[in-house]
């Protein structure tokens, strides 16, 4: 038997989640694997465009596979056993493992169906595309000490404001440029009420998202339904398909086949990320964020930096929001952001308060909620209630430590007035 | 007694000038995206005119479809003209109820996001004891408002359990589970127990005669017995925090969870109990408006009640008449609304805008202060900030 006590908590948790990876894909085995009755074919498509043809489609017994990629997930989680008693990674067998999993649940629960699978993965990352500006958004505030429960607010206020400028004027461009004013005009309420008026930051932001959702309801209500045709019938951004990247199998029509606003979601990740880290702007946000007295202690200045970042992750999230309108349909819709912001949330926790976290987090979120409508589309039986609970139920999880402790920020959501004793 | 009332006078000013501000910016909102007044851009005068009596017909309107309306009184008589107040008192009970859930966790130092999952969970139990039994009249509406609150409790319990074991933060843990109980509710009306049968539209039988609270002012009103429940719910809310050793240590924990642990009051106890008890509140919200007004649990069931009752409960200042006086407030501002989306041309939704608005100016008295130019405006027990790791 191996002793727990000589690795650390860290390892500790990872072991456990191994040793549910493992369970799962013995169930896996056992439920799929073995006892399947159903001698289907399950059919994965692999061509969405006019990429190069690398496969057009992979057929397997629905039996064997799920036989064969449950027992690959067992590996999977037996080597990352392994790895963590020799004290080296197990994010291999993890990924291994949890990759594994889905492809034989999904060789079992699309028996005798086919299943896009390269267009499944280039849904999911369109749905991800509000979830991961969101996520960036509250990683600047929350990293900075300001909690941003706001996202949603901002949203929904760069939604608005981008499909009706974009209405108003028949550009496009001039609603990708207010949208992120829009969300910036949200963070200056939280950033004044928060750091100037020192109010609840949580409460802030409910209130702050009670209050845009009540005014964009109006409006749509007031303007954009009556006045359709002036107010809400906006174009919205074409693909633009990059030479030669675009055509790359598989990869080329998920990642490189979107509008400007998912390249521009590619540029602000790796900016936010690498600025964070790697710069001065970076260290000075992680440390009013951890430790506000120390940073005052060397001349920062606290709540003028915290005010600047709440404002760029306005810009950031109210960026985001244009996706909904301009970025896809081009009309505005009531509540059209529909929790997004929460699940932004959600992501950035999930994440660990970190971008390739958050982003990880965001995307896996995103795969959830378009293989719950895949799943429902081709017709299998499986509840499409609690295939969207998962980004929920998963946030649980990894706030309440069951897999991997989250630790927020330490100074996050506490007001900073110099000479207060914390 | 010249202090008392200074003190009256002190606590209700930043009310009421909240209230002023929150209504006047609506007006704002109302007159300037009206299309009619918007023509008038080029005649100032007209324009003053017009705008003003958009507002003012609105408003008007919001007090009419919530308070009385004299011309329902002119056909059938005064006491008719008070429909729309016994709809006002319909729409303000379940609201009671889940402010009072939020409000008693601020007592103890928690906020609780969760009224809306945890009504969900209390209509769904009340709902199924209401139609799946027969029993005695008085009898089904105890045990069916007993499920309610059972379920409830147990689904805010996990909360309480998860925030004193682990430390999973409950702002977190209650915006998710209110998602999966949405979710849920969506689910179970399409198993087969609970879907009515015949329909194919989400929506479960109606309880029976016998699960369903009585009537209060005849069969013209749906004015029900949930409102003295929730007023007496109220009331032992405001006695378990003032009058006994519970609710000292609930208070004790949410004035300093650290100086309490040190006088020996287990925190994670008091935390555990405040989320059952938060989620048995919001339960018998949900129960109540099952059995009270709408007798079909339906996948829109909990409508806003749980969201509205965070901006209840902050208005009320976390006590519990001040939650009633704001959920009567707030629910007369919902039902009038109504009348006014329907009699002018102002939609609800503006509603939503004046109550942010006013919980806004309340949270922030700073603001007020220096708006008004006051000097000592009473400001008690602002909530305070704690962040995510406190």
């Amino acid at each position: 038997m191996l002793s727990l006590k000589s690795f650390t908590a860290a390892q500790r948790r990872q072991i456990r989640l191994l040793i549910v990876l493992l369970l799962l894909a013995l169930f896996e085995l056992s439920a799929f694997g073995f006892r399947n009755h159903l001698d289907a074919k399950t059919t994965f498509g692999f061509i969405l465009a006019h990429e190069w043809v690398l496969i057009h489609k992979w057929v397997i017994a629905s039996r064997s596979g799920a036989f064969i990629f449950s027992t690959l997930a067992a590996l999977g989680a037996i080597s990352g056993i392994v790895l963590v008693g020799r004290k080296r990674s197990p994010a291999l067998g993890i990924a291994l493992a949890g990759i594994s999993l889905l492809m034989g649940f999904l060789c079992w629960a699309a028996a005798g169906k086919f299943i896009p699978l390269t267009g499944m993965l280039q849904g999911s990352l369109l749905l991800a595309v509000p979830l991961v500006f969101g996520s960036m958004s509250g990683l600047i505030c929350e990293r900075s000490g300001v909690i941003n429960i706001a996202i949603e607010g901002q949203l929904l206020a760069g939604a608005f404001a981008s499909g009706v400028v974009a209405s108003l004027t028949h550009r496009t461009v001039w609603g990708l440029l207010i949208a992120p004013l829009a969300g910036a005009l949200i963070s200056l309420l939280l950033a004044t009420f928060a750091i100037k008026f020192s109010v609840d930051q949580v409460i802030l932001g409910f209130v702050l998202n009670v209050l845009v959702i009540g005014l964009t309801d109006f409006l749509y209500k007031k303007l954009l339904i009556p006045y359709q045709a002036t107010w809400n019938s906006g174009p919205s951004f074409s693909r633009i398909e990059i030479p030669l990247l675009s055509r790359l199998p598989i990869i080329g029509p998920i990642f490189f086949s979107q509008t400007i606003i998912v390249y521009l979601m590619y540029l602000i990740v790796a900016i936010i990320a690498f600025s964070l880290f790697k710069t001065k702007w970076g260290l000075r946000t992680r440390a009013v964020g951890e430790h506000p007295t120390a940073a005052d202690s060397v001349g920062i200045d606290v709540n003028k930096l915290r005010f600047r970042n709440v404002i760029v992750a306005g810009l950031v999230s109210g960026l985001g929001g244009a996706y909904f309108t301009i970025g896809s349909v081009g009309t505005f819709g009531k509540e059209m952001t529909a929790g997004a912001g929460f699940i932004a949330l959600a992501a950035l926790i999930f994440g660990k308060y970190s971008p390739t976290g958050a982003l990880c987090a965001a995307l896996l979120f995103g795969f959830a909620d378009n293989l719950q409508s895949t799943l429902s589309i081709i017709g299998v039986s499986i509840p499409s209630e609690f295939m969207l609970m998962v980004p929920y139920v998963a946030t649980i999880i990894a706030v309440s430590g069951l897999v991997g402790r989250v630790r927020a920020p330490a100074a996050d959501g506490i007001h900073y007035s110099r000479g207060e004793s914390k | 007694m010249r202090k008392s009332s200074d003190r009256i006078l002190g606590s209700a000013l930043l009310p009421a000038l909240s209230f002023l501000l929150a209504f006047s910016i609506s007006g704002f909102v109302i007159a300037l995206s009206d299309s009619k007044v918007l023509k008038l851009v080029g005649s100032p005068g007209k324009f003053l005119s017009t705008a003003l009596s958009t507002v003012g017909n609105a408003y008007l309107a919001l007090f009419q479809g919530s308070i009385y309306d004299p011309n329902l009184a002119r056909g059938h008589g005064f006491f008719q003209g008070l429909y729309p107040l016994s709809e006002t008192i319909v729409t303000a009970t379940p609201l009671i109820l889940t402010g009072l859930a939020v409000a008693l966790a601020f007592q103890s130092g928690l906020f609780n996001i969760g009224a809306q999952g945890q009504f969900i969970f209390g209509a769904i139990a009340a709902s199924y004891v209401g139609f799946h039994f027969t029993l005695t009249p008085v009898f089904h509406v105890l045990l069916a408002v007993l499920a309610g609150i059972a379920s409830a409790a147990v689904w805010g319990g996990i909360v309480g359990l998860l925030k004193a074991k682990t430390g999973a933060h409950e702002v977190i843990v209650t915006i998710m589970m209110n998602y999966i109980a949405g979710f849920f509710i969506l689910w179970i009306l399409k198993t087969t127990t609970f879907l009515r049968h015949g329909r194919i539209d989400p929506i479960a039988p109606e309880v029976s005669q016998s699960a369903q609270l009585p009537h209060l002012a005849g069969p013209n009103f749906r004015l029900h017995a949930g409102i003295l429940i929730a007023l007496a719910t109220a009331a032992l809310v405001w006695w378990l925090l003032n009058r006994t050793t519970i609710g000292f240590r609930f208070r004790a924990v949410g004035a300093n969870a650290a100086a309490a642990k040190t006088a020996g009051i287990s925190v994670a106890t008091v935390t555990i109990a405040t989320m059952a008890l938060c989620g048995a509140l919001a339960g018998l919200g949900g129960a109540v408006h099952v059995l009270g007004s709408e007798y079909a649990l339906t996948a829109d069931i909990a409508g806003s009640f749980g969201f509205d009752a965070i901006t209840v409960a902050l208005l009320g200042r976390a006590r519990p008449l001040g939650t009633v006086f704001a959920a009567l407030l707030f629910g007369a501002l919902r039902t009038g609304g109504r009348t006014m989306q329907a009699n002018t041309t102002t939609p609800l939704d503006i509603v939503l805008v004046i109550q942010a608005l006013i919980v806004l100016f309340i949270a922030a008295p700073t603001l007020i202060r220096y708006i008004f130019r006051i000097k000592n405006l009473k400001t008690q027990d602002a909530m305070k900030s704690k962040g995510w790791n406190g």
